[in-house]
């Protein structure tokens, strides 16, 4: 085709053809999800199975690719961390019904599950894989058809993965395009995306920029504001388990993963310990000119560079300007205040820790609290200790919704070294300008229709058990009459039909015989 | 009715068509379509329809498409309709696309305005290509309304304006009757069948499974060219681009019209192999059309082919069609003893039903309730019912809600006011 009339009908930026791009997947996930919405409880749970099946026998495939292609992070951990938002996802919430009613019968009422429908779902670069599975499995589980958008930074990773999730879901009977991928996602089309009525949520995990216009998008929103989560080290704790733990915890991924501890504060009566154990595991402690040399390096009047983003330690040393042992896990920074005029203290997603010692307990509460007011309301943080008081002292004052206890916090948070719901959407609630404050799940994806009697009525509820929801599965396949194998209404061949004479009356073959031999004399004229 | 759409009735018999006017007023229906969006009317009045008359598949993309749109104002940024006598940028790009879609061995467009000029360039190219005058067509067959393609179609558009065929050399025979096809071939004197894939004027009757490829061997047999009218089989309306290749067919000919260009800038195109085609490279201006072509339409068809086979949009009908047949059983199990069949491929659907006229009664119920369906002009009792191909779920559920009423209040009227013997 001519270039000049290619260019003429390529309107691919206009608004109109961003609109049309981004509501075709939406309708078509609409269609998926209304039908998604007549399965049954083992079904769903089956292409639940199926997906995740999927997912962790791709997962080192995957954990692989988007290291190379990101460069952020560990692969191993990525692996793992793949794994661990698979099957054991799934089997967390096995037992939550999200397909069938819920009887109460003290209060005569019962509970019936509505799907969101439609989830608009964004990625970000630094968990793109485990991410991905966790958002599509959770839509998978509670019967929602999911778009993702990956983050351009790991977009060739992120596609496969899906367009893997896509095959196995499909192959389990999911219907089609229940889950969809953007594959080439722009600011002004995922704009499209999230202002759009077709979509009913958006699960926003990235960029605050990215999470503040998933909430400004006038659609609801589960959108999650950034960590930067503060570690005490209490006198009472168990310094060398504590110490593994946090280094364990902070070169996890290369500290990827929103959960990692930020700031370990201590008090002054246990730092030399605690740094004698630090460095025992790894620990490089940085001199007065290193840690300016790291302030320098990671951040820029814009903010943290993203270069050092999910990067090793001796990497970042380097770049820096300065060497350390090349086995060095982490670099820990002391600084001595916390708060605007230190850019350490804020959240630095890459394995270098700040380092502040408290004069006590009351101070080291008081300057956690500073570091949030910083920035991560509403996330994480951490205490070691074996201080029944201190501990909820503690707990009581920061300002998150999640406070893990002598664990690696990177984990820990996210639901992988505790009892904690398995996530990689970590609820900010209201401190940290986000809709939901606990660890988002499949819960966070249905509604339910509530079926309540009048409060005076005798009777019970459980009368009520014998009725069923009609769950019809898939929509029968349409016929196309007259195509072979794919009518409906069964018609004869044509009795009319020279080649398969099906009417044998006499007249029938007295008019056949003439036809042929007609045939013959033309033939034999010719 | 308000008094502004009543004078304005009065100045459409005044200037334009009176008894297609008043037609609409008797049957029940006082339309005058005002704005139009997406799959919806909106009458001068304010009232909402659903729109599965499309128009025959013009608006299968939705009234208004805002993409054709887009495209056709770019477009005229830079082109008119262009001069039809030389090598022109859009026409030569809409052809090519064009031949690459198609089916194997259809290469060169040749085009008109209407689907009517189209017809007519395939029958002109089959009597060139053949050196033959004879067209076979099947009763009931409807390609339009000029010269030629008049005549392959049913006399009640023909006689009124004596324009019948009246030296025998448009045959009719009856669909679905491959003997009656044989019978018309075998003096090998035809040029060539012109069918359309599925006659929509004939309320889509279908073809039987084997009919369409055994025409086209009996053409093969009698060397006679094979014909497929497009017109409302194509872009997609059977779940594939074109209905005939889901029939296993490979035409000599395609005609191809209406949606092509989604209602903004009506072209209409006949695509034609090298047999066919042949007069094209010995004298080329044999045929002319100021209009043909136009390169603004020849713009919004290359992006009406693009939307179509967008990856999405097969999906997208295949939902469609199912939901909207799911409902449809529904509704027929509610009303067997009127709603007797369901006509379908894809979103080309038939409604059939136990009156001759039963259709009419359906269309004026429907249009009461907000959904615009029209009869089949050549067999009343099957209603058309085309869905658009990217028809949204809230709007095929709504449709199946108001049609459910409709065919109820319908019945209620055929079946209870003892007309029921009639059959």
């Amino acid at each position: 085709m001519d270039q000049a009339i290619a260019n003429l009908v390529d309107i691919s930026a206009s608004p109109a053809a961003m609109h049309a791009a981004a509501d075709m997947v939406l309708e078509r996930a609409r269609w998926a999800s209304q039908v998604f919405q007549r399965y049954d409880r083992d079904t769903t749970l089956a292409i639940a199975d199926a997906v995740a099946k999927a997912a962790h026998d791709n997962a080192a495939k995957y954990g692989d690719w988007a290291v190379k292609e990101t460069g952020f992070g560990v692969a191993d951990h990525k692996t793992l961390k793949n794994q661990l938002t698979a099957k054991p996802l799934v089997d967390y919430y096995r037992d939550r019904d999200f397909v069938n009613p819920r009887f109460d019968a003290e209060k005569n009422i019962i509970e019936v599950p509505k799907p969101a429908g439609v989830v608009f779902a964004l990625a970000p670069s630094t968990n793109p894989i485990s991410t991905i599975y966790f958002k599509v499995l959770c839509a998978l589980m509670t019967r929602n058809a999911i778009v993702i958008s990956p983050h351009p930074a790991a977009r060739e990773c992120s596609v496969d993965a899906v367009n893997t999730l896509i095959k196995a879901a499909e192959d389990a009977g999911a219907p089609e395009a229940v889950i969809q991928v953007i594959e080439h996602p722009t600011l002004a089309l995922i704009d499209e995306f999230m202002g759009s009525e077709k979509t009913n949520v958006i699960l926003a995990t990235g960029g605050s920029a990215m999470v503040r216009a998933a909430y400004s998008s006038s659609n609801p929103a589960i959108g999650v504001g950034p960590g930067n989560a503060p570690v005490f080290v209490e006198a009472s704790a168990d310094l060398k388990q504590a110490a593994a733990m946090i280094v364990e915890s902070k070169s996890f991924d290369n500290s990827v993963l929103c959960t990692n501890e930020s700031v370990l504060i201590t008090l002054a009566e246990i730092s030399q310990a605690l740094l004698r154990e630090l460095g025992r595991n790894k620990c490089h402690i940085c001199k007065p000119d290193e840690v300016e040399l790291l302030r320098r390096y990671l951040f820029h009047d814009r903010g943290f560079n993203v270069e050092a983003l999910g990067r090793d330690a001796t990497w970042i040393a380097e770049q820096a300007g300065f060497k350390v042992q090349r086995n060095t896990k982490i670099l820990l920074t002391p600084i001595d205040k916390i708060g605007v005029g230190e850019v350490l203290s804020r959240e630095k997603l890459c394995p270098v820790l700040g380092y502040y010692v408290a004069t006590s307990v009351t101070q080291a509460i008081t300057q956690a609290r500073a570091l949030l007011r910083y920035t991560g309301a509403g996330h994480s943080a951490a205490i070691h200790s074996n201080d029944n008081q201190t501990i909820m002292d503690y707990a009581a004052g920061v300002e998150v919704y999640r406070v893990i206890v002598n664990a690696p916090c990177s984990q820990g948070a996210a639901g992988f070294a505790t009892n904690l719901a398995p996530t990689f959407t970590i609820g900010t609630g209201y401190f940290g300008r986000s809709s939901v404050g606990e660890n988002v799940g499949p819960q966070h994806l249905v509604n339910w229709t509530r079926i309540a009697w009048n409060s005076q009525a005798s009777g019970n509820i459980n009368d009520f058990q014998t009725a069923r929801l009609n769950h019809r599965g898939k929509l029968p396949k349409a016929p196309a009459d007259g195509v072979p194998g794919q009518s409906r209404v069964r018609r004869e061949v044509s009795d009319n039909s020279p080649r398969t004479p099906a009417r044998t009356d006499p007249e029938l073959r007295e008019e056949i015989r003439r036809i042929i031999a007609e045939e013959l004399r033309s033939a034999l004229k010719d | 009715m308000s008094i502004e759409k009543l004078e304005f009735l009065e100045q459409s018999k005044t200037f334009w068509n009176p008894n297609k006017t008043q037609f609409w007023q008797d049957v029940g229906v006082d339309l005058v379509i005002d704005r139009r969006e997406g799959y919806c009317l909106y009458d001068m009045d304010g009232k909402r329809l659903i729109d599965v008359h499309l128009n025959g598949g013009t608006y299968n993309l939705g009234h208004r498409n805002a993409e054709l749109i887009e495209v056709l104002n770019a477009g005229a940024k830079r082109f008119d309709m262009g001069n039809h006598h030389f090598p022109a940028l859009a026409r030569t790009a809409l052809a090519e696309a064009l031949a690459k879609c198609t089916p194997d061995g259809l290469q060169y467009t040749i085009y008109g305005a209407g689907g009517a000029e189209a017809v007519e360039l395939a029958i002109k190219s089959a009597r060139h290509a053949t050196q033959k005058r004879k067209i076979v067509s099947i009763i009931k067959a409807y390609h339009g309304h000029s010269g030629l393609a008049v005549k392959t179609g049913d006399e009640r558009f023909s006689k009124t304006f004596l324009s019948e065929d009246t030296v025998g050399e448009f045959i009719q025979v009856p669909f679905n009757d491959l003997e009656a096809i044989e019978k018309a071939l075998k003096g090998k004197d035809v040029a060539a069948i012109i069918m359309e894939t599925i006659p929509a004027t004939y309320g889509f009757p279908m073809p039987h499974e084997g009919y369409l490829p055994a025409v086209k061997s009996l053409c093969e047999r009698y060397d006679a060219l094979y014909i497929a009218d497009e017109v409302q089989t194509g872009l997609m309306r059977t779940g594939e681009l074109w209905g005939i290749t889901k029939y296993g067919v490979t035409p000599d000919i395609m005609v191809i019209g209406k949606g092509i260009t989604g209602g903004m800038y009506p072209i209409s195109c006949c695509v034609v192999n090298e047999r066919a085609g042949q007069w094209l490279k010995q004298d080329g201006f044999a045929h002319m059309s100021t209009a043909g072509g136009a390169e603004l339409g020849c713009i919004v068809a290359l992006k009406v082919l693009e939307i179509t086979q967008r990856p999405e949009v097969a999906s997208m009908v295949a939902y469609i069609s199912d939901f909207i047949r799911a409902g449809l059983d529904d509704i027929q199990a509610l009303y067997p003893d009127f709603f007797t069949g369901i006509r379908q491929n894809g979103v080309i659907m038939g409604l059939e039903f136990n009156d001759p006229e039963g259709a009419k009664p359906v269309m004026r119920h429907l249009y009461e309730h907000g959904v615009w369906a029209i009869f089949s002009t050549l067999d009343p009792s099957v209603l058309q019912f085309k869905p658009g191909i990217l028809m949204t779920q809230s709007l095929s559920e709504d449709l199946l809600a108001r049609v459910e009423v409709a065919i109820g209040l319908a019945a209620k009227e055929v079946m209870g006011s003892g007309r029921r013997g009639k059959m």
